[in-house]
C-alpha cells in the first residue's frame, strides 16, 4: 500500500519523467522551528542541482525546485536525512539526529509541544526564551 | 502455511472489529467536488496509534474509550483535530492552506522590526508603530524612530524636515512603493503630501542602500508602502482635531470590483484657519492652510498567472498662508505694508506597476514601474517670489532570478528618468531638463547562516551629470547567536535643486549669491552654474540581542561617515546673504548612534538612543560645523499596552522624549547688536505622549499631546519688528514655536 502511495506521489509531483530543468516536488520533512528550517533548506540547497528549497514550519512541507538532469528526490532526501531530519520515507540515523540542536529534537513530543504553544516567534527563531 | 499466515493476520482485525473507527478524508473546495485525499495522516492525539489513508482516502483505526482526539494532517492542508466519542464513520474535509486567509498568531510583533538577517541596515516600521503618534503625514511618522531626526517646524511654512546621519532630506532617497517620489520640487513639502493613514509600512535603510531605485541616495533610503485596495479596510474613517484648531479627515473606501480587480479611493483633507501668535512677535506661529489630497488605486491580482498590477492616480491641492497677523493677500501681497506669504501647490501623479512572478518558478519575477508627476508651486515670501513647475517621468524594469540556486539571487534591469524644471526666482528664470538612462545589476549571496552580502552596481548616462558608475556594497555577518555585524559603502550623485530644497531662504532679507565658477578657475556646472553633488558613504553597524533579567533586549551601535567629493555648499555665515558654491576642501558627516530596545515586562517596551553628530564643511569662512545640527541627542520612547480583552478592547500608552544638545547658529556677528545671536542655541527637551483606547477591532479613539512641557523658542524670527529691513531672518529656528498642543482623534473601520 505504502509503496503504491509513494509511487503515486512521485508520479503526481514530478510532472513527467522527461529531464526537467525546473522540476517541482513536495516532501514532508519533520522539524519544529526556524533553526530546523535553515538546516533543512541548507541541506537541500547543498545538493547539487537543487535551485530552490522552502520549508514551512507549520505544515512541514518542503517545496523543491531542482534540475532533474543533475539530481533526484532520493539524493535530496539523503542530504536532508544526513543532517538529521526525517522525511516521510527516510529516517535519519541516530548519529545524524543527535547532531541537531537540542531544542530542535522534533522526535521528542515535549519539545514539539513546547514549540506549538509558544507561538511567540518574536525573535524569529521560533523559540521562546 | 500461507493459510495460517492469513488467519494470523486476520485475527487482530476480527478481534477488534467491534471497536474500530472508519472514515474518509476529502479536500474541502468551493465546488464541493468529492476529492479524496490518499496519504493523509490520521492518528489519535498523544498516542502512536495512527494510519495513512488509502488510495480512496479511507482509513480505519482501532478505537478505545480513552481516545477522544483524532488528528488529521496532510501537507498543504490545515491540520484538524476532531473529537470522537464513539466508534463511528468519520467523514472529514480538510482545508487547503492556500485558502487560509486568516491565520491568527497571537504573538505580538515588534512595531519596528530590525533585521538580524539582511545585508543592508534596514528596519521596517509597521503600521502599529505609525499609530504611536498622531502621524498625520509622513514627516510626522518618524517621531518615534530614533534613526530619523524630525526637525521642528520652520517658522514660516510650518513644515518639518527630516534628517538622517546628520544630513537633511535631499540626501535621502524617499520613495513610495519603490518609486522615487519626494525629490525635485516636492523636496520641501513632499513629506506632508503623503497622509499618514495611507502608509502601510515604512522601510528605512541606513547608508547607501540598493542601486535598484537609482543613484541619488547618499545618507539612506526611505520607502513607504501604501495601503492596498485588496487588503485595506472596506471603509476606514479617521478624524483628527488639535487644540490649535487643526482638523483632519481621512476616508478610505475599498471595494472588490471583480475577482481580479480591487479599487480604493482615499481622501484626505486638512485645514487650519486660526491665527496663533503665542510669542507675540506679530507673526503667525504656524501657517493657515487647506489641503485636499485624493488617491485612487486599482489593484489587479491574478495568482494563477502570477500577475499583479497597481494603477494609481493622485491629485493634491495645498494652499498655505502665513506671515504677519492680519495679512490680507488681496491688498497686501508683494507690498511692504504687511509681510506675508502664500504657497500654493498643485500636484498630479499617475503611476502604474506590473509585476509578474512565474507561478512555476517563484524565484523568477519581472517588474515594470512607471510614474509621471506634475508639480506646480506658486509662492511668494514677503517681496520674494518663487514659482516652480516640475514635470517628471520615471520608468524602471527589474528582473529577479537566481544563479544556480536560491542562495545566489540577482536583480538586474534598466531605468529611465526625465525631469523638466521651470523656475522663476524674483526676476530670474531658470529652466533645465534632465534625463538619464541607466542599467543596474545587483547580486545577493545568502548562505542561510552567518553571511549575507549584496553587491550592486549601476551605470547611468545623464545629460547634465555625464556618464558615471554607482557601486554599492552591503554585508552582514553573524559571528555568534543573535548578533549581526554589518558594513556598507556606496556612492551617490545628485543635482542639487538649490531653491526648492532651501525655500526658507526666501523668508529672509538675505541676498542670494551663486558662485558658479570656483576660485580654481573650474568651469561652472550645468545646474545653476554648479556641479552635481557626489558623496561616498561608509558605515559599520553591530546589533546584538540578549536577555536582561529574563526579558528580551537588543542593542545597536552604528557609525556612518558620509564624505563629500563635491557638494553644493549652502552658506549662511554672512547674515546678509545666502551663497551657494561648489565645495573647496572637505565636507563630511560623521554620525554615531547607540540604541537600546528593552522589553521591560510584558507589553511594556522601552527604546532609548544616544546620537552623536559631527557634520563639518569647509566654508569660505573656514571649517565649521553645520548650523542647527546638535552634536548630542538623546531619544527615548516608552510604550505600554494592556492585555487585549475578549472583544479586543485595549488601552495603549506611548511617550517619546527628545533631548537636543547645543546647536551652532550661523554667524550673526556682523549684525547690529540687537540682531546678534549667541554662538550656540540652548539645549532643549521635548515630550510627546499619546493614549489610545481600543473599543473593538473596528473602533478606537486616541488623545495625545505634543510638547507637553510647553517648551518654546522665545524669538524664532530675527528682526520680526522690521520684516522689510535688512536683518529679517526666519531661519534661526532650533525649537518649538507654538508650545504644547493637544489633539484627539478616532479611527473607525469596517
Amino acid at each position: 500500500m505504502k509503496k503504491i502511495i509513494t509511487v503515486l506521489t512521485v508520479l503526481i509531483t514530478t510532472v513527467s519523467f522527461a529531464q526537467n530543468k525546473n522540476a517541482r516536488a513536495s516532501l514532508e520533512v519533520d522539524g519544529v522551528c526556524l533553526m530546523c528550517k535553515t538546516r533543512i533548506e541548507k541541506a537541500s540547497l547543498n545538493t547539487k542541482g537543487v535551485k530552490s528549497a522552502v520549508w514551512n514550519v507549520k505544515t512541514h512541507e518542503l517545496k523543491l525546485i531542482f534540475d532533474e538532469r543533475k539530481t533526484d528526490l532520493k539524493t535530496i532526501q539523503n542530504s536532508i536525512v544526513a543532517v538529521g531530519h526525517d522525511t516521510k520515507e527516510l529516517k535519519a540515523t541516530d548519529e545524524a539526529y543527535a547532531s541537531v540542536h537540542p531544542c530542535c529534537k522534533y522526535r521528542d513530543r515535549e519539545i514539539v509541544d513546547d514549540h506549538k504553544e509558544g507561538e511567540e516567534h518574536k525573535d524569529g527563531d521560533g523559540h521562546k526564551h | 502455511m500461507k493459510h495460517i499466515l492469513y488467519i494470523l493476520l486476520m485475527l487482530p482485525m476480527m478481534l477488534l472489529s467491534q471497536d474500530r473507527i472508519n472514515g474518509v478524508i476529502m479536500e474541502a473546495n468551493e465546488k464541493n467536488d468529492p476529492i479524496v485525499l490518499p496519504g493523509t495522516n490520521v492518528y489519535w492525539l498523544n498516542t502512536s496509534v495512527g494510519v495513512v489513508t488509502d488510495i480512496d482516502g479511507k482509513f480505519s483505526l482501532p478505537y478505545k474509550a480513552e481516545y477522544t482526539q483524532l488528528v488529521i494532517s496532510y501537507v498543504g492542508y490545515k491540520t484538524d483535530t476532531i473529537t470522537v466519542t464513539e466508534p463511528k464513520m468519520v467523514r472529514h474535509w480538510l482545508q487547503p492552506t492556500d485558502n487560509l486567509d486568516a491565520v491568527t498568531i497571537n504573538s505580538r510583533k515588534q512595531a519596528t522590526a530590525k533585521s538580524y538577517l539582511q545585508a543592508a541596515n534596514v528596519f521596517t516600521v509597521s503600521s502599529d508603530e505609525l499609530l504611536k503618534a498622531a502621524c498625520c503625514n509622513l514627516s510626522e511618522s518618524f517621531e518615534t524612530n530614533p534613526s530619523i531626526d524630525v526637525n521642528f517646524a520652520d517658522a514660516v511654512t510650518g513644515t518639518r524636515q527630516i534628517k538622517m546621519l546628520g544630513l537633511n532630506s535631499p540626501y535621502i532617497l524617499i520613495a513610495t512603493e519603490n518609486i522615487p517620489s519626494i525629490r525635485g520640487a516636492s523636496q520641501a513639502f513632499g513629506l506632508s503630501f503623503i497622509p499618514g493613514t495611507w502608509v502601510e509600512s515604512i522601510q528605512i535603510t541606513k547608508g547607501a542602500g540598493s542601486v535598484v531605485n537609482g543613484y541619488e541616495s547618499i545618507a539612506g533610503q526611505i520607502n513607504a508602502e501604501l495601503v492596498k485596495p485588496a487588503t485595506d479596510d472596506k471603509l476606514f474613517v479617521n478624524l483628527y482635531g488639535a487644540s490649535s484648531e487643526r482638523l483632519e479627515l481621512n476616508t478610505h473606501i475599498n471595494t472588490k470590483v471583480s475577482d481580479k480587480w480591487h479599487t480604493g479611493l482615499y481622501l484626505h483633507g486638512n485645514t487650519h484657519n486660526k491665527e496663533h501668535d503665542v510669542n507675540n512677535d506679530g507673526f503667525l506661529d504656524m501657517p493657515k492652510y487647506n489641503q485636499i489630497n485624493i488617491m485612487n488605486r486599482w489593484q489587479y491580482t491574478n495568482a494563477e498567472k502570477g500577475f499583479v498590477s497597481f494603477i494609481n492616480l493622485k491629485f493634491l491641492n495645498d494652499e498655505k498662508q502665513t506671515g504677519q497677523l492680519g495679512f490680507n493677500p488681496d491688498t497686501d501681497k508683494l507690498t511692504t505694508r504687511v509681510w506675508g506669504s502664500e504657497i500654493d501647490t498643485r500636484r498630479y501623479e499617475v503611476s502604474a506597476k506590473l509585476g509578474y512572478v512565474n507561478p512555476e518558478i517563484p524565484y523568477q519575477s519581472l517588474g515594470v514601474q512607471t510614474a509621471f508627476s506634475s508639480h506646480k508651486q506658486d509662492s511668494y515670501f514677503g517681496l520674494n517670489q518663487y514659482d516652480i513647475t516640475h514635470n517628471s517621468l520615471y520608468a524602471n524594469a527589474i528582473y529577479n532570478s537566481i544563479i544556480s540556486d536560491s542562495r545566489h539571487k540577482i536583480k538586474t534591469g534598466v531605468s529611465y528618468t526625465y525631469d523638466h524644471y521651470d523656475e522663476f526666482v524674483n526676476t530670474a528664470d531658470y529652466e533645465r531638463t534632465e534625463n538619464s538612462v541607466g542599467a543596474f545589476f545587483e547580486y545577493n549571496y545568502d548562505n542561510l547562516d552567518k553571511l549575507n552580502l549584496t553587491a550592486g552596481i549601476r551605470v547611468d548616462t545623464h545629460n547634465l551629470l555625464g556618464t558615471f558608475v554607482t557601486p554599492r556594497f552591503h554585508v552582514r555577518y553573524t559571528p555568534w547567536e543573535k548578533s549581526a555585524l554589518r558594513a556598507s559603502f556606496g556612492r551617490g550623485k545628485r543635482s542639487a535643486n538649490i531653491f526648492a530644497e532651501n525655500q526658507q531662504l526666501f523668508s529672509t532679507s538675505r541676498a542670494i549669491r551663486i558662485t558658479s565658477s570656483s576660485p580654481l578657475g573650474r568651469q561652472g556646472g550645468a545646474i545653476y552654474g554648479l556641479n552635481p553633488e557626489i558623496a561616498w558613504n561608509y558605515g559599520v553597524s553591530y546589533l546584538q540581542g540578549f536577555n536582561l533579567f529574563g526579558r528580551k533586549a537588543d542593542i545597536t551601535l552604528d557609525f556612518y561617515k558620509t564624505d563629500f567629493k563635491n557638494q553644493v555648499v549652502v552658506d549662511y555665515e554672512n547674515p546678509q546673504e545666502v551663497s551657494f558654491y561648489n565645495l573647496e576642501g572637505d565636507s563630511y558627516a560623521n554620525s554615531f548612534q547607540a540604541e537600546l530596545n528593552y522589553n521591560v515586562f510584558e507589553h511594556f517596551d522601552l527604546r532609548m538612543a544616544y546620537k552623536y553628530y559631527d557634520v563639518k564643511t569647509d566654508y569660505n569662512s573656514g571649517k565649521l560645523s553645520k548650523p542647527l545640527v546638535p552634536t548630542h541627542r538623546l531619544f527615548a520612547n516608552a510604550s505600554y499596552e494592556t492585555r487585549k480583552q475578549d472583544k479586543g478592547q485595549q488601552w495603549k500608552f506611548d511617550a517619546t522624549y527628545n533631548w537636543l544638545g547645543e546647536q551652532r547658529f550661523s554667524s550673526t556677528e556682523t549684525n547690529p547688536v540687537q540682531y546678534q545671536l549667541p554662538d550656540k542655541t540652548p539645549t532643549l527637551a521635548t515630550l510627546n505622549a499619546q493614549i489610545t483606547k481600543v473599543f473593538s477591532p473596528k473602533f478606537e479613539v486616541y488623545l495625545g499631546g505634543e510638547n507637553i512641557t510647553n517648551v518654546r523658542q522665545s524669538n524664532p524670527i530675527l528682526g520680526a519688528d522690521d520684516p522689510f529691513g535688512s536683518n529679517f531672518d526666519t531661519t534661526f529656528v532650533y525649537g518649538p514655536i507654538f508650545g504644547s498642543m493637544y489633539y484627539a482623534g478616532l479611527r473607525f473601520k469596517i
